[in-house]
C-alpha cells in the first residue's frame, strides 16, 4: 500500500530507496517539527477567541511587538546599507587580511548567542564599556539595557545574512556590464546606481528578509543587552519566556501563535523573493 | 545477442517520446539511432537499457522478454553522454567498479581484477593512465574509460548515447574508426545514438532513422540516404532543395518543363514536392531546361555553391558545380541560366505529411 | 594597497577604495572583533588560575557532560534525516517536492523559544502528548534530558539536509545510474558513489550542525528548568553564572564556546577551500 503511495506520486526511477528514504524523512518532519509546531496552534485555539484576544493582543504584547518589529526592522536596515558594503569590499576590492575577515563574517552564525549577549553587554555598558562609555559620556547615548541594546544585538546577529546572500551575486557578475556602461559615457557612480544595483536588487531584498526574520525571534543575544523592562525593553520572545515561567501556557501559546503566523509570511515570501532572484539571474545567463 | 523492440511506447506528461516504435537489432550489428533533439532516439536507448520504462510494449534480449529486468541484471554495456565517470576515482577504480560490486561468490580476487582491467585499458589504449582521475584526461581518453568500464562487466549488448557528442570534430573522427574496428574485434550487439548523419552513415551496419517519436527508416547508410522513405529523411540526410511541383506519367514536370532526368519513385499524377540534392543540380546550356537567375554564388573549397532563384517561383536552389566546370566563369549574380536535375525523388503533395518541424535539420 | 580586483577602467578612485574598505573594517570591528575581544579580557582578567578554576567546577563540568551528550544523539539524528531527506528530494522528481524543502527549512524561521514551548506543550503538567500521563509514572521528559535533546534536534534539523540537497542535485543522478547499470545494488551505489562525492558538503552541514546544537540557548533554557549540574547545558551555565554577576566566571565558560565557534570557522574556511578545489576539479 505503502509502496502504491510512493510509485504513484514520482516519476519511475531505476534509482532504489525513494520510498523509504522519502518516508523516513516525512516521519522525522513530523515527530520533530510539523506535530510540535501544530500543538502550538491547537493549544491557543482552545483558549477561545476572548481569551486569545485578551492573551495575544494585551497592552503588554503590543508593547512587545512593536519593540521587537521596530528593532527588527532597523536593524535589518543597517545591515543592509553596511551589508552590501562589506560584501562589495570583500569581492572587489583586495588587501591583507581579506580571507580571515572574509571567515570572521560568519561569527554571530556560529558564536553561541548567550555567550555574543553577555559580550555585547560588556562592550556596550555605559559604566564601563569600551564602547558604552564613550557613547554615553560624549553622546548621552545609553545603550545597554535600554531598547537600543536589542537593535545593537540584532544587528550582530543578522549581520552575515545580507553579506552571505550578496557575495556570490556579486563575484558572479561579470565586468562586462560596468565596462559597458563606462564606455558609453556614465559615471563609476552612475554605473552603481543604474547598473549595478538593479542586479543586486533581488538579493539585496532577500537577505534583508533573512536578517529581519532571524532578528524577529532571536532570544538568546537580546536578554543580556536589553533591560527587560515590560512595556519598554521587552521582546516577544522574553514575554513567551515569562508566561511561560508564570505557568501561563495558553498566553504563552496565543502570543507564539502570532509570532508563528507572522514568521511562515516571512518565509514564504523569502521563498518568491528567492525565486525571483534566481529567474532574473538565471535569465542572464 | 538479439534485440527485440516490440509496439514500445512512452510518454512524458503530454510529450510523446515514443509511438508504438518496433525494431529488431541482430547478433553483432552496430546499429545507429539518428534523428533531431525530440525523436525519442535516447529514450528508445534508454528503454533498451533499462534506464527507462515504456509504458506500453515489450523489449526481447534473445527472446527473452526484458523488460520486466532491472537494469541491474540486463548485462548492458551502457556509455553515458557525458561519460558519468566516476569524478573520486581513478581510471583504474572507475573500470574496475562493476567487478567489485558483484556478489561475493561472483566477484573475482584482487589479482584477477587487476589482470582484466589491464587487459581492457589496453584494449582502449590508455594503459599507461590508470592512476589518473577523470578530471585529468582529454575528452577523448574518458570516453574510453567509459567505454572500457562499461565492457568490464562483460555485457551482452552495449549501448553509446552520443557517443561523440561532446569531443572536437578531429578527435571526433579518429574516435569514430577506432570504434568501428574495436566493434569488428569484439563482435558485440551495440547500438548508438547521434543527431550527426555522417557519424551515423560512416560507422553503422544499419541506420535507424527517427522523427517525432516514431521510426522513419531503417535501411543501411546506402539505402537510407539513395532511398529515403519520406521526405523528412531525405531532408535530414544531407542537403536538401525542395520543389514543388506536378508529376505526370512520372515526370516531375514545373511550369510544363520536366526538370528531372529521373524521377524517382514512381507515384501517381498530380501535386508533388521534388526533392534534389545539391549536387544532383546542374547547371546547362539547354534552354528548354528550367530557367533560373543566379542571386549568390560561393566559390571556396571543392565545390561552388551556387544559389538561384527559379523564375516564376519563390522557392530559392541550391546547386553544388565543381570548381572545374566549364560554366564557371558565366556564373556571376544576375546572371540567367537554365538547371536540371540529374535525379528527383518525388513524394505526393497530398500524402506526405508536412516536414518535420522545429529541430529537424 | 587595496587594490581593485578589476580592470582599472571600471575601479573606484582609490580614495573611494580607502574610504569604503576602512567604513567596512570599522563596522565590521565594532561588531565582530570587539565583542570577542572583550570576552578574551572578561573571561582573563584575574588570571589564569582563576580561568581554570572557573570552568573546571562540578556545575561546568556537569553542564558540559550534557552539552555533548546532546549533540551526540542530535547531530547523528539530524544527518540520517539530511541523507534520507536529500537522496529522496535531489535524487527522484515527485509531487510536493518544493513542499518538502520549504518545510526542511521551517525550524529555521521559528524563533528558539517557540522551538522549546511546543515541548512544554506536549510534555507538560497539563502537555497534550501525555503529560499527566507521564507525571503519574514518574517518567521526566520536560525539565530533563529527553526534551534538551528533543529542543538540540529541533533547532538543528535543518542544518545537515540543507547543505546536501542543492549539492547532491547539482551532481545529479548519472553517476548514480552508471553505476547501477554496472550491477551495484543501491547501499553499494550510495556508499561507493553518493556519499564519497558529497563528503566535504556532510562534513560542512555536520560542523555547523554541531555549532548550533552545542551553542543552542533560547530553546533548551525553555525546556532545560535550569537545575544547576543536572539540567544545564554550557551556554545555560554561562546564563547562570552571569545573573549571580559571577562575570568572569561566566566569560570564562563562555569563552569554551566562543573556542568551539572559531574553531568551527576555521574548519569551515578549510572546507570552503577545499571545496573550491574539488569543485573547479570537477569543472575542468
Amino acid at each position: 500500500m505503502a509502496r502504491g503511495f510512493f510509485s504513484s506520486i514520482r516519476k519511475p526511477s531505476v534509482l532504489p530507496g525513494f520510498g523509504p528514504a522519502l518516508g523516513f524523512a516525512l516521519f522525522y518532519l513530523s515527530l520533530i517539527v510539523l506535530i510540535p509546531l501544530a500543538g502550538v496552534f491547537w493549544k491557543s485555539a482552545q483558549l477561545g477567541w476572548h481569551d486569545f484576544v485578551l492573551a495575544a493582543f494585551s497592552p503588554r504584547a503590543l508593547a512587545a511587538y512593536r519593540l521587537t518589529l521596530v528593532a527588527s526592522l532597523s536593524a535589518a536596515i543597517v545591515n543592509s546599507v553596511f551589508g552590501l558594503l562589506v560584501a562589495w569590499v570583500l569581492t572587489r576590492y583586495r588587501f591583507p587580511g581579506r580571507r580571515i575577515i572574509d571567515g570572521l563574517v560568519d561569527l554571530p552564525f556560529a558564536l553561541p548567542t548567550a555567550v555574543a549577549g553577555i559580550s555585547l553587554s560588556a562592550l556596550f555598558s555605559s559604566n564601563n564599556g569600551w564602547l558604552g562609555k564613550p557613547l554615553m559620556d560624549w553622546l548621552g547615548w545609553k545603550v545597554a539595557y535600554t531598547p537600543s541594546g536589542v537593535f545593537i544585538a540584532l544587528v550582530f546577529i543578522g549581520l552575515p545574512f545580507v553579506v552571505r546572500t550578496l557575495q556570490p551575486v556579486l563575484e558572479d557578475m561579470e565586468p562586462e556590464a560596468e565596462e559597458a556602461a563606462s564606455s558609453l559615457g556614465a559615471t563609476r557612480l552612475q554605473t552603481f546606481v543604474r547598473v549595478l544595483f538593479p542586479a543586486l536588487g533581488p538579493a539585496l531584498l532577500t537577505g534583508f528578509a533573512l536578517a529581519f526574520a532571524r532578528a524577529l525571534g532571536e532570544y538568546g543575544s537580546v536578554i543580556f543587552i536589553a533591560g527587560n523592562l515590560p512595556m519598554k525593553s521587552e521582546i516577544v520572545p522574553l514575554l513567551i519566556m515569562i508566561q511561560l515561567a508564570q505557568f501561563k501556557v495558553g498566553a504563552a501559546a496565543a502570543i507564539a501563535a502570532v509570532m508563528l503566523v507572522a514568521s511562515f509570511a516571512l518565509l514564504l515570501l523569502i521563498n518568491i523573493l528567492q525565486r525571483w532572484a534566481y529567474r532574473r539571474s538565471s535569465a542572464d545567463a | 545477442m538479439r534485440i527485440d523492440v516490440r509496439n514500445v511506447s512512452k510518454r512524458f506528461q503530454d510529450f510523446r517520446a515514443l509511438e508504438r516504435v518496433s525494431l529488431t537489432v541482430n547478433d553483432g550489428e552496430l546499429v545507429a539511432l539518428l534523428g533531431p533533439s525530440g525523436s525519442g532516439k535516447t529514450t528508445l536507448l534508454r528503454c533498451i537499457s533499462g534506464l527507462d520504462f515504456p509504458d506500453a510494449g515489450e523489449i526481447l534480449f534473445d527472446g527473452d522478454d526484458a523488460s520486466s529486468s532491472h537494469v541491474r541484471d540486463r548485462k548492458v554495456g551502457f556509455v553515458f553522454q557525458h561519460y558519468a565517470l566516476f569524478r573520486h576515482m581513478t581510471v583504474f577504480e572507475n573500470v574496475a567498479f562493476g567487478l567489485r560490486v558483484k556478489k561475493r561468490a561472483e566477484r573475482p580476487t584482487p589479482d584477477v581484477i587487476k589482470e582484466r582491467v589491464s587487459t581492457l585499458l589496453r584494449l582502449v589504449q590508455i594503459e599507461q593512465l590508470g592512476g589518473r582521475y577523470p578530471s585529468q584526461l582529454s575528452g577523448g581518453q574518458r570516453q574510453r574509460v567509459a567505454l572500457a568500464r562499461a565492457l568490464a562487466i562483460e555485457p551482452r549488448v552495449l549501448l553509446l548515447d552520443e557517443p561523440f557528442g561532446a569531443l572536437d570534430a578531429k578527435v571526433r573522427k579518429e574516435l569514430r574508426r577506432w570504434l568501428r574496428r574495436l566493434h569488428s574485434d569484439l563482435k558485440l550487439t551495440s547500438v548508438f545514438v547521434t543527431h550527426d548523419q555522417e557519424e551515423a552513415l560512416e560507422l553503422a551496419d544499419r541506420v535507424v532513422v527517427m522523427g517525432a517519436g516514431r521510426i522513419e527508416q531503417v535501411g543501411t547508410p546506402t539505402e537510407v540516404y539513395d532511398r529515403p522513405a519520406s521526405p523528412f529523411v531525405f531532408e535530414f540526410l544531407g542537403n536538401a532543395n525542395r520543389i514543388p511541383c506536378m508529376v505526370e506519367n512520372g515526370h516531375a514536370i514545373l511550369d510544363g518543363i520536366p526538370f528531372a532526368r529521373h524521377t524517382a519513385p514512381r507515384i501517381g499524377d498530380g501535386p508533388a514536392i521534388a526533392f534534389v540534392r545539391p549536387h544532383d543540380l546542374e547547371i546547362v546550356s539547354d534552354v528548354r531546361a528550367l530557367p533560373a537567375t543566379i542571386r549568390h554564388v560561393t566559390a571556396a573549397g571543392p565545390v561552388a555553391k551556387v544559389e538561384m532563384a527559379l523564375d516564376g517561383l519563390q522557392a530559392m536552389v541550391e546547386a553544388e558545380i565543381p570548381r572545374s566546370s566549364e560554366h564557371l566563369p558565366d556564373l556571376v549574380v544576375g546572371a540567367k541560366v537554365n538547371v536540371v536535375a540529374r535525379e528527383a525523388r518525388v513524394f505526393s503533395a497530398n500524402a506526405a505529411p508536412p516536414p518535420a518541424a522545429g529541430p529537424a535539420a | 594597497m587595496i587594490a581593485s580586483r578589476g580592470a582599472s577602467s571600471i575601479a573606484e578612485p582609490v580614495v573611494v577604495r580607502w574610504i569604503l574598505t576602512l567604513l567596512a573594517l570599522g563596522f565590521l570591528a565594532v561588531f565582530l572583533c570587539m565583542p570577542l575581544a572583550v570576552l578574551v579580557h572578561e573571561a582573563l582578567k584575574k588570571g589564569i588560575p582563576a580561568y581554570l578554576a572557573a570552568i573546571t567546577t562540578d556545575d561546568t563540568l556537569a553542564a558540559i557532560r550534557l552539552t555533548l551528550l546532546a549533540a551526540a544523539i542530535a547531530v547523528p539524528a539530524n544527518v540520517v534525516f539530511g541523507v534520507a531527506a536529500a537522496w529522496a528530494v535531489a535524487k527522484f522528481e515527485f509531487v510536493g517536492k518544493s513542499v518538502l524543502t520549504t518545510l526542511i527549512d521551517l525550524p529555521f524561521s521559528v524563533s528558539p523559544v517557540i522551538a522549546g514551548m511546543v515541548y512544554v506543550l506536549m510534555f507538560g503538567s497539563s502537555g497534550w502528548a501525555g503529560g499527566p500521563w507521564l507525571m503519574d509514572h514518574g517518567i521526566k521528559v520536560l525539565f530533563a534530558t529527553p526534551a534538551i535533546v528533543l529542543a538540540t534536534t529541533f533547532v538543528t534539523f535543518p542544518f545537515v539536509a540543507r547543505e546536501l540537497i542543492p549539492l547532491m542535485q547539482e551532481q545529479g543522478t548519472e553517476e548514480e545510474l552508471a553505476a547501477i547499470s554496472l550491477g551495484a545494488s543501491g547501499w553499494q551505489t550510495f556508499f561507493r558513489v553518493t556519499l564519497p562525492n558529497v563528503r566535504w558538503g556532510l562534513l560542512y552541514g555536520v560542523l555547523l550542525c554541531n555549532a548550533r546544537a552545542m551553542g543552542e540557548f533560547g530553546a533548551v533554557s525553555v525546556v532545560s528548568g535550569h537545575i544547576r549540574g543536572k539540567t544545564n547545558t554550557v551556554p545555560l551555565q554561562v546564563e547562570v553564572l552571569f545573573n549571580d554577576y559571577n562575570i568572569s566566571a561566566s566569560f570564562a565558560v563562555a569563552s569554551l564556546l566562543a573556542l568551539l565557534a572559531v574553531v568551527t570557522l576555521v574548519a569551515k574556511s578549510v572546507l570552503d577551500w577545499q571545496f573550491a578545489r574539488s569543485r573547479r576539479r570537477a569543472a575542468h
